[in-house]
This record gives C-alpha cells, structure tokens and sequence, in this order.
C-alpha cells in the first residue's frame, strides 16, 4: 500500500547514516558474492569445457565391469561356479569391424579405434616406459585435441607412412633424443623394432607428455603382434550431454565398458557440488551478518517511532498494516542493497575479468581468470538478501505491531 | 434511539503482580449529537474509559456497542476498521506525525480508508484545516506549529474520515486560556453545526459546566454526579 510505503521512507529517510551503512554492509555482501560466484562458476565452466574438449565423451574398452562369466553360469541359472582363476590377457575388443559398423550406424559424432599397450622406448641405452598408442591419424584427428599440440614435426607425419613415431616432448627430453632419431620400442612381449621421431607434442599433461608415443594403428598392431585387434573406441559426441545415454547404449549392446566423461570425472564433479554448497553457505553467511545491520535499523526505529505506531493504530492501522510497514523498511534497504550490490558485483567481476597473468605451474598455463557471466548469480545474491532483510525486518516489526498503544499513550503524557 | 456508543459493565484490570483495576463495573450510554465531559480527579480512570470506548485497549470484563454492535468478538483487523471509520481520536499532546505537513497528516486517514480520490482527499485536508483557521499553515510541518495550532491539526485529523464519534482526552490540557476556548468552541460547533458527538475528558470544570452532560469517575467508578 502507498501509504505505508510513504511512511516506511520517512523512517528509513530519517536515520540516514545508518541506512547508508546498512545499504554498503548488503552492498558489500551481494557485490562479493556475485564476484565469488562468478569465478568459481567460471572455473568450473572452464574445467569442464576442457575435459569435454580434450578427453573422448565416451571411452569404449575391453574390459568388463563384472568378472566374466562362464558359459554354465549363462546357460543355467542355477550354475556356479568359483575358484577359477580368469585368464589375465586384454585380449581387444572382439569382432571390432563388426562394433564400429554398428556405431557408424547411431552415433551422431565421430570416434577413433585404437591400440593401446604399454612398452618400453629406448635410445642410446636410456629407457623410458610408454603408451604405445597406435591410431589412425584421420579419426584421430578429429577426435583428439593434440594434433594442436605439437612443438616440433607435426602429427600429419604418421600419415605419411613407414615407420613414424611421434612422443611428449618430456619423453624426449628424458631420452636425450631429438626430432629425426631413431629409437627403440620394446613392446610388453618382448619385440623390438626401430621408429623415427617425427613429431613431438607438449599437452601441459606432464604424465601424457613424458609417457605417450603415438604410431600407426598397424604398426602397433605388429609391435604387440596382435593383427586387426583394437582395444579401445573414442567417440566425441556432437552433443557431449549425450554421453551418459550413448555410454549405457553402447555398454549394453557390446558388452564393454563404456565410460562417459562425466562417469569419468564423477569425483570431480561431485566435488564441484561440494564447492557450490560451500559457496553458496559462505553467500548466505555473509548476508546474514548483513542482515543483523538492517535487524537493527529497524529495531531502533521501532523504538523511536513507537509514539507513531500509537498515532496510527489510534487512528485505525491494525496490526498487520504496522507489520508490513517495518517489514517494508527492512526489505527496502535490502533492494537498495541489492541493486548497489549488482553495480559493486559487476564492477568486481569486471575487475577480475581483465587480470592478465602467467604461470606456469604443473605444467598447466593460465593466463586470464576464468568468469561466468550469469544473471543467475544476481538474482541469487539479491534473493538472499531480500530474504534476510525480510527476516531482519520481520522480527522487531512483529514485536512493534503487537505493543499496545494505550501503553505508550499513557507513558507519553 | 440506539446509543452511539455504549459500555455494558466495564471493567479494565491491568495484570501486573498486584492487579490494579482502571475502570470498574462502568456502564453508560452516549446519544448521537451528544456533548459529553468525561470529569474526576487525577487517577480516577478517565483516560483508561477513554481508550477502552475508542476500541484502543479491550476490557477485561464487560462490552463495548458501538452502533448496537457488539466489539468483543471483533478480530483485532476489525476493530482497528471501525476506529478507522467511526472514531476520531484528539489526545492531549498533538501527536501528530512529525515527518508529514499539516495538510499530509489530515489526509493520512483518508488515505488509509481509501474511499476519496488523491484531489478530494486533498480537497477536504485543506477544506478542515481552513475551517479551523490554519489556511496559512497547510504545508508546515508539526515543529512548525504553536501548541495551539498542533492541536487544530489534530482536530482536523480526527474530522478527516467524517467519523461520527470524537474522543478527546484533555484536548486543553496543554494549552493556554485563549487556544483552550478556541479548540473548545471547535468541539462545540462539531456537535451543533455538524452533528458529530464529542466525549471530552477535562479538568476543566467550567467548560464541563458548558457541556450536554457530564459523567463524573472517581476511582474507576461512576459517581453520582452525573445529571
Ligand atoms: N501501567 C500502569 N501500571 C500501574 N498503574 C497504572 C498503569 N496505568 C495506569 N495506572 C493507574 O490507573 C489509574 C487510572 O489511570 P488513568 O490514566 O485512566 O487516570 P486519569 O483519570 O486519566 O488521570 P489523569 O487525570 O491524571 O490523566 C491511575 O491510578 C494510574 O495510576
Ligand atoms: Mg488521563
């Protein structure tokens, strides 16, 4: 109602000061939490937009996610058997022309088979524990960020055929060796044959950049003498979100473990769940201390107006017309709050925004904050703090409305 | 002729450690158009029957009419709507709103009654305050006022809603001889010229002695007085 709100400015109005302080102290509260809000969303937006950029949404193994069962147990249901000690060899995705055909069929995106197996490269007596990937550089090309990776040769190198490897730039370096020799793969059984480095690449991953080298699908093949096997499919989605639904589709029907990305991160992701509650209890925290100042504000103006709360309820404003009017005053200073809160917050994160800087720490290179821009962070800092200027004004405005006037006629006379 | 108002056994005891009765066992009728002084000594619970007959406070026992209505039942929402509509309080201090203009503090029951648009609210604000001679002090605010004239505006205030009922505890109490019998005159000229009826409490026994009736109190209770 007009009038009230007419009213609940004029008390607001006559304790300037304090208002003021109490606007900066909800001001201060909301602009810090929308700042906060925004780099911690903007880091875990970043974060995310690099695993969905980097890593292959789902990930299509040999293993299974149970032991294997044997061939009684799925004949009948009432057969068990135990003790047996499964054979321990990867033996690669069965039948794999059979299960990429398959996925051609469905998947909207791209994937890559590969063979991966674990070696040993070796140059002038140094050794070096790798990946031996081998993969077909035209699917790997657009499934994997690290063709633009690459410090010296290129990955277009592979395509060119013969016997072409390329490493981690760290790998290198560890084996003394540089781009154009020629080293050594052992691979786990024991074979040996010569490659030429024709490229070396520097992801910012220290593990990837000391102990991945990466063949030609056949070549990897030979090296581990398993012919036409494959043990592992990457598939980028056209819409990463799919990957659950794809991961729990292709599981089923191949029998392999398909992992999306988000099961992939699933602790990362949880911990980001940990981090936004963290965040949004310290937000509401803050607010809160921000609504003790509007507490009171309007405690002492329902002090000092209790002659007026007399005047008026004489002349016929109930109880809940007083109520709503310390309530108001209370929630007034919060939007005022809010609203300033909104040009400190967008100053702030704009401050943040235009920090430049270089680190390089862990092999990790940032070089700019990264923040979300959200009106949702605007909103939920203001919903705070109307809440708890809405609490803050509720409480002296309800034990205001319920003081019997005649009390203090009586002691004003 | 229905009361205006009526109290039916009033009785008012404040609830402290020891109970101290206000009023006791009062009942009365007050007539439409009726001039009434409210009259006893200091303590005597003058004030309190005020208070109580303005719906401002509730008894402890007994019943207030208003209009052969019954209040007690009332929710609180509803009394406070019937003060809006039917009562118009003048306490011996001004009281008014200190933030608002002569003019704003008339219309701030209107407002709350919401029944007059902005332009005829303000109308009938500047139209009572002429009436009480305060033309030239429509937009002062109450600090700017003499006592005198304070207490015009709150006799103005209390017209505002046209309420057929005024209380007036001590309206002269704070004023000098000369504002007294003015504000004494305006309460007057309501009952005669605007058919209004004013129960007036006052120390004042000459201006008592002016009045339709008196109604004399003397420890909470009715006394004899009354003619
Ligand atoms: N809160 C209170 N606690 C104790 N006693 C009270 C309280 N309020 C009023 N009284 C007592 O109740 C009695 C009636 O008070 P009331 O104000 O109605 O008297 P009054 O006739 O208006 O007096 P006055 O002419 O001085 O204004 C007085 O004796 C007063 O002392
Ligand atoms: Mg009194």
């Amino acid at each position: 109602m007009r009038l009230i709100l007419d009213i609940a400015l004029t008390h607001i109005a006559g304790r300037g000061r304090q208002t003021l302080v109490a606007i900066i102290g909800v001001a201060v509260g909301v602009g810090f939490s929308i700042a906060m809000a925004a780099l911690m969303q903007g880091g875990q937006d970043d974060f995310v937009k690099q695993l969905i950029d980097t890593m292959p949404h789902v990930q299509v193994t040999d293993e299974q996610r149970g032991a294997r069962r044997q061939p009684a147990e799925e004949a009948f249901d009432a057969a068990e058997i135990s003790g047996l000690r499964p054979p321990d060899d990867r033996r690669g995705i069965i039948n794999p022309t059979a299960a990429t055909a398959w996925l051609d069929a469905w998947v909207t995106g791209r994937f890559s088979q590969s063979l991966k197996s674990q070696g040993v490269v070796r140059y002038q007596g140094r050794e070096a524990g790798a990946s031996i990937i081998g993969i077909e550089p035209e699917t790997e090309r657009a499934i994997s960020p690290i063709v633009e990776d690459f410090t010296q040769g290129s990955f277009s190198t592979l395509s060119e055929g013969g016997n072409n490897v390329v490493v981690g730039d760290r790998m290198a370096e560890k084996l003394g060796a540089r781009l154009g020799d020629t080293v050594t793969t052992i691979s786990s059984s024991g074979l040996t044959r010569n490659f030429r480095i024709t490229g070396l690449f520097h992801t910012g991953t220290t593990a990837r950049d000391e102990g991945e080298a990466y063949m030609l699908l056949k070549n990897a093949q030979i090296l581990s003498e398993r012919p036409n096997a494959i043990n592992d499919i990457r598939i980028k989605l056209d819409n990463p979100y799919a990957a659950r639904d794809a991961a729990r589709r292709i599981e089923t029907q191949l029998g392999y473990k398909a992992v999306s990305w988000q099961e992939a991160n699933e602790a990362i992701m949880q911990a980001f769940v940990v981090r936004n509650v963290i965040m949004y209890a310290v937000v509401a925290a803050i607010l809160l201390v921000a609504g003790f100042g509007i507490f009171n504000i309007v405690s002492t103006i329902t002090h000092e107006k209790a002659r007026d709360i007399a005047i008026m309820k004489s002349l016929g404003f109930s109880r809940g017309d007083m109520q709503s009017m310390f309530v108001i005053e209370g929630m007034a200073i919060g939007a005022a709050g809010s609203l300033a809160g909104w040009a400190l917050g967008f100053v702030l994160t704009y401050g943040l925004a235009s920090i430049k800087f270089e680190l390089d720490a862990g092999g990790q290179e940032i070089t700019e904050l990264p923040i979300a821009w959200s009106a949702a962070h605007y909103a939920i800092a203001s919903l705070f703090a109307l809440g708890s200027a809405a609490v803050a004004g509720y409480l002296p405005a309800r034990k205001a409305a319920r003081l019997n006037p005649v009390d203090i006629i009586r002691g004003a006379t | 002729m229905t009361a205006l108002i009526a109290a039916r056994g009033l009785t008012r005891v404040l609830p402290e450690t020891v109970p101290v009765t206000l009023v006791k066992d009062i009942s009365l009728e007050i007539d439409p158009n009726s001039f009434v002084a409210i009259t006893g000594p200091s303590g005597s619970g003058k004030s309190s029957l005020l208070y109580l007959l303005g719906l401002l406070d509730r008894p402890t026992n007994g019943t207030i009419l208003v209009e052969g209505r019954d209040t007690g039942p009332m929710s609180e929402a509803e009394r406070a709507r019937t003060r809006l509509s039917m009562i118009g309080f003048v306490f011996q201090f001004h009281f008014l709103l200190p933030e608002f203009s002569a003019r704003q503090n008339v219309e701030i029951p209107m407002r709350k009654m919401g029944r007059l648009a902005p332009r005829e609210m303000r109308g009938r604000a500047e139209e009572l305050l002429d009436a009480l001679g305060l033309a030239d002090h429509r937009n002062k605010r109450p600090d700017q006022l003499s006592g005198g004239q304070r207490q015009r505006v709150a006799v103005a205030r209390a017209l505002a809603n046209d309420p057929p009922l005024v209380l007036a505890d001590e309206p002269t109490g704070s004023l000098d001889s000369q504002s007294s019998e003015q504000v004494f005159e305006i309460l007057r000229s309501l009952v005669r010229e605007r058919g209004k009826t004013v129960v007036a409490v006052t120390h004042d026994l000459d201006m008592a002695a002016r009045m339709d009736r008196r109604v004399h109190l003397v420890d909470g209770m009715l006394a004899e007085a009354e003619d």
